[in-house]
């Protein structure tokens, strides 16, 4: 699910649990969302894999 | 009021520190009771001003003093907690009184046993003179958010003492009590700390039972003392996480102690004041002999995202029930928060575990080879009470934003880490340094070294 649609699905489901005040809230979480999977340390399975943190054998 | 007229004064027969009440009364020049009545007298002086008390305990804390007394007469001593007034954040169960948690929703809860801090803390002779007011379940920086009203700064009534633990921080700068137990799971302890000018330590992850302490977040949650000195933070620890032993390990020589200074990120939004005494207490370091050096800690930005993506999911497993349940006993803010938790997806919890070892890796090794890590505590002096935003030089920031800026990194981590007094603003505020460790005995001794020059007044 993108930030965007997961956003979009959480102000809608707010409303209708008669929280509109949950909007800017949403929003700012959506922000820092976007900010933690656009870290450079969230690797996922598109290119080389990640090593295993030390103690982690795999 | 003036800073210097929040301590209990010495001609009244209560001593400054808790290290310095417990050699009076070892020495038996001063009795428990007497200091206990004081600390009583300060309450009913003070609080209905202040409001740092949920519940006092007079009565009790009145039979637990005579019975300290005479033990001590009958050379029955117990240790340096021995007869010691102390107060406990209201999260931390104490049996057969209230936890509130400063919530509507526990108003009907009474402890049926003791956390097993304060049976810690019971064994060594301690007195519970009260439970603490705090932000709403620890959730909040201001302690606005509560059941039982705001808690007000001693030194300005208009100001936050800062929280969570704010109602612990008041309580023992307006002398109420010699020191409180509060908790910390993203600077609740280190905050309030340093917007009262005490000392606060946040022990090792996992050091300090959480056992009957109200949770918030599994994995960031942390048990310590707000007090007036290391030393006083030392004998506290040493009881909260049961080390046995020699007693603790004498300040380490200052002359060569190497420290890093973080600079990036956590100097990035700082009150120029608070900077400038920061930076003063350096070059007095320095000047002492202490070696500081440029640390760096490459992903600290990335913190204040990864802290949100685990505290906040993990309080609202805590509280989805009650939410559903009861909704209307919670303040508006704090149940807005964790409803917003809830939407927080499990793939973006797991990329915040992710981001924690990171951040573990990363600051173990800036702590390679090194004493401790040395930076400001809270970026911002105590803030006014109602704000939603505090001026940062240029710029306006989100009161709760920035108080937990530079004190959850280490929540994360789970590193031990201990707020000191750095001197005050022109205004009379005070202004914490945060130093930070890999064990929590080894900082204590570090802190113990540099206390005295971070702040010589």
């Amino acid at each position: 699910m993108t930030i965007a649609e997961w956003l979009a699905q959480a102000l809608q489901d707010a409303e209708r649990r008669g929280l509109p005040e949950l909007g800017p809230l949403l929003e700012a979480l959506a922000k820092s969302t976007e900010a933690l999977r656009a870290a450079d340390w969230n690797l996922d399975l598109s290119g080389e894999l990640p090593e295993a943190p030390p103690g982690h054998a795999r | 009021m003036r800073a210097d007229d929040a301590r209990p004064a010495p001609r009244d027969g209560t001593a400054g520190t808790l290290a310095e009440l417990s050699r009076a009364l070892r020495d038996r020049t001063l009795t428990s009771e007497a200091a206990t009545e004081q600390c009583l007298a300060r309450i009913a002086e003070r609080d209905g001003a202040i409001n740092a008390f949920i519940t006092v305990l007079a009565d009790d804390a009145r039979a637990a003093a005579r019975t300290a007394d005479q033990e001590m007469a009958a050379g029955r001593y117990r240790g340096p907690l021995h007869g010691v007034p102390i107060s406990l954040k209201d999260l931390i169960d104490l049996r057969g009184t209230p936890t509130t948690a400063a919530s509507r929703v526990r108003r009907a809860h009474v402890a049926a046993r003791d956390a097993v801090v304060s049976a810690r803390l019971r064994a060594e002779g301690a007195v519970f003179i009260g439970k603490t007011n705090l932000h709403e379940f620890a959730l909040g920086t201001t302690n606005e958010d509560s059941a039982y009203g705001p808690v007000h700064h001693p030194l300005d009534p208009d100001r936050s003492p800062g929280g969570s633990s704010g109602g612990s921080a008041a309580a023992v700068l307006a002398g109420m009590c010699y020191a409180s137990i509060g908790s910390d799971t993203g600077g609740s302890i280190r905050i309030p700390s340093a917007a009262c000018g005490l000392v606060g330590l946040k022990p090792a992850f996992g050091e300090v039972p959480v056992d009957g302490v109200v949770p918030l977040s599994t994995t960031l949650d942390h048990v310590g003392p707000l007090c007036r000195s290391v030393e006083d933070a030392a004998i506290l620890h040493r009881v909260l996480a049961g080390v046995s032993g020699p007693a603790p390990a004498a300040p380490r020589e200052l002359r060569g102690l190497r420290l890093g200074i973080p600079r990036a990120y956590f100097f990035d939004l700082l009150d120029p004041e608070i900077e400038a005494r920061f930076d003063e207490a350096c070059r007095r370091l320095e000047q002492a002999g202490a070696i500081l050096e440029d640390a760096r800690i490459p992903h600290a930005a990335d913190a204040p995202t990864i802290y949100s993506h685990i505290a906040l999911p993990e309080a609202a497993a805590w509280h989805a029930r009650t939410l559903e349940r009861q909704p209307e006993d919670y303040t508006l803010n704090v149940r807005l928060r964790l409803e917003t938790a809830r939407y927080i997806l499990g793939e973006d919890y797991v990329r915040a575990m992710r981001g924690r070892d990171v951040l573990i890796r990363e600051v173990n090794a800036a702590l390679h080879g090194r004493d401790g890590l040395l930076l400001p505590t809270l970026p911002v002096p105590a803030t006014r009470l109602g704000a939603a935003t505090v001026a940062v030089g240029a710029s306006e920031e989100p009161v709760r934003a920035i108080t937990l800026r530079l004190t959850q990194p280490f929540n994360i981590t789970g590193h031990p880490a201990i707020t000191l007094p750095c001197g005050r603003t022109s205004a009379g505020l005070p202004a914490g340094a945060q130093l930070v460790g890999m064990r929590t005995l080894d900082l204590l001794a570090v802190a113990a070294a540099i206390e005295p020059v971070l702040d010589p007044s």
